[in-house]
């Protein structure tokens, strides 16, 4: 296996196409979580896993389960039934080992079956026919991205909390044009590697 | 609210659209306002599948409402949707290869959308056929109706043009098509309905949960 493939999917994932700004995928989730750097930090340890473990556990039914049956047209139907279980999962381990994050993150984790970057990530895995250490790559690099988005954006609605708005800007619209911000500033990733 | 028997199939249709808008006022489903905005072609097409997939899960969620048993009632809403969901990706890919290729990926995940799958909860499984059909029909036409606003602006800002005509001679402004644009365009517009909304009708402006 070639590393340097491998390190390259990763930064390219993170990011020159970074789900958040230059795929606009998460959003919900991302605006959701990102008003306290703390609550920011645990989703993106929770979802950098879960978008790992998942990459993997959807290429090994995409190719040894879907592929030989022929039921590749069934893969949006399979692909969300195995992330759900697999988040029910992740909510009942993170309720036993840290009941503290547990309180805090809990109704951000129902969310993340809904959130579109965990189902993206498998479907771009399959769409592109990676191989499984590739997808894995490719799972971390993603994840990698989305928690770099929730810190840098969590840093910064922190101090827009002290900050005055425009009344009709104040909440949503502000952070959304700090997000327009930042991805013209990750525009400048775009010519990093030439792949 | 959601205790549809009160309120006629036309009230119901323009809840949708104007107070629980999907896009501007509950700022939910976000991803593919951003994504697919930057022509109104797409925008367009993918109002439409939105439309199509909320109207037909909640018809089927609120038709299947006695047979579905409250403990596994997420995972079916999740089948339901994604069965859905496939048809209009299959239909799309065969019909409209051009515009596939861009935002095949976006109507995949529509599955995703946390939009279908709160109406599906809070209201069509609560609720006649009829007035769930309603209900479905306003959400649709709200999220078409903002997708069109939109991507009208970021279109005819981006590149002077209009469904790909040429509308205004002159430079335009490249930065509405990049992706960062569409965080603008969409903060912006969020911004005006709010000034709107607590200019003109005394609300508070919409807070937007995320």
């Amino acid at each position: 296996m070639d590393f340097n493939k491998l390190l390259e999917l990763v930064i390219s994932a993170s990011l020159i196409n970074n789900f958040v700004f230059t795929r606009f995928l998460g959003l919900c989730i991302f605006f959701g979580v990102s008003k306290k750097m703390e609550t920011s930090v645990g989703m993106s340890i929770t979802f950098t896993s879960v978008m790992v473990i998942s990459a993997a556990l959807s290429w090994l039914i995409f190719f040894y389960i879907m592929v030989p049956l022929d039921i590749t047209f069934l893969k949006i139907v399979i692909f969300i039934g195995t992330i759900a279980a697999l988040v029910q999962s992740a909510d009942t381990i993170m309720k036993k080992v840290s009941p503290v994050m547990y309180h805090k993150l809990g109704i951000y984790l129902a969310l993340i079956t809904t959130n579109c970057i965990i189902l993206a990530v498998p479907l771009i895995n399959a769409g592109e026919g990676y191989t499984f250490i590739e997808s894995l790559a490719f799972g971390l690099g993603s994840g990698l991205g989305f928690a770099l988005a929730l810190i840098i954006m969590a840093s910064i609605r922190e101090k827009l909390e002290l900050a005055e708005v425009p009344r009709p800007f104040r909440g949503l619209p502000i952070a959304f044009i700090v997000a327009g911000l930042i991805a013209l500033a990750f525009t400048g990733f775009s010519g990093l590697i030439t792949l | 609210m959601n205790h549809g028997e009160h309120r006629t199939n036309w009230e119901l249709i323009k809840n949708g659209i104007f107070k629980e808008n999907i896009l501007f006022r509950m700022a939910i489903s976000l991803c593919p306002a951003i994504a697919v905005t930057n022509s109104l072609k797409n925008g367009t097409l993918m109002g439409i599948s939105v439309l199509f997939v909320q109207v037909m899960v909640n018809i089927t969620i609120s038709a299947l409402r006695k047979f579905i048993n409250p403990k596994i009632r997420i995972p079916i809403y999740m089948l339901v949707i994604a069965g859905w969901v496939s048809a209009i990706d299959m239909t799309l890919a065969a019909y409209a290869r051009e515009a596939y290729k861009e935002i095949g990926l976006y109507i995949q995940l529509i599955v995703a959308f946390a939009s279908i799958l709160a109406r599906a909860e809070s209201f069509a499984s609560k609720n006649k056929f009829v007035p769930s059909m309603s209900d479905g029909i306003g959400m649709g036409i709200g999220f078409l109706l903002a997708m069109i606003i939109i991507s009208f602006f970021r279109e005819l800002l981006g590149k002077g043009a209009l469904f790909g005509f040429p509308i205004v001679a002159g430079k335009p402004l490249l930065i509405m098509i990049l992706p960062a644009g569409g965080f603008f365009a969409f903060g912006i517009l969020m911004g005006f309905f709010n000034w709107i909304d607590i200019r003109f009708f005394g609300g508070k402006g919409a807070s937007g949960a995320g």
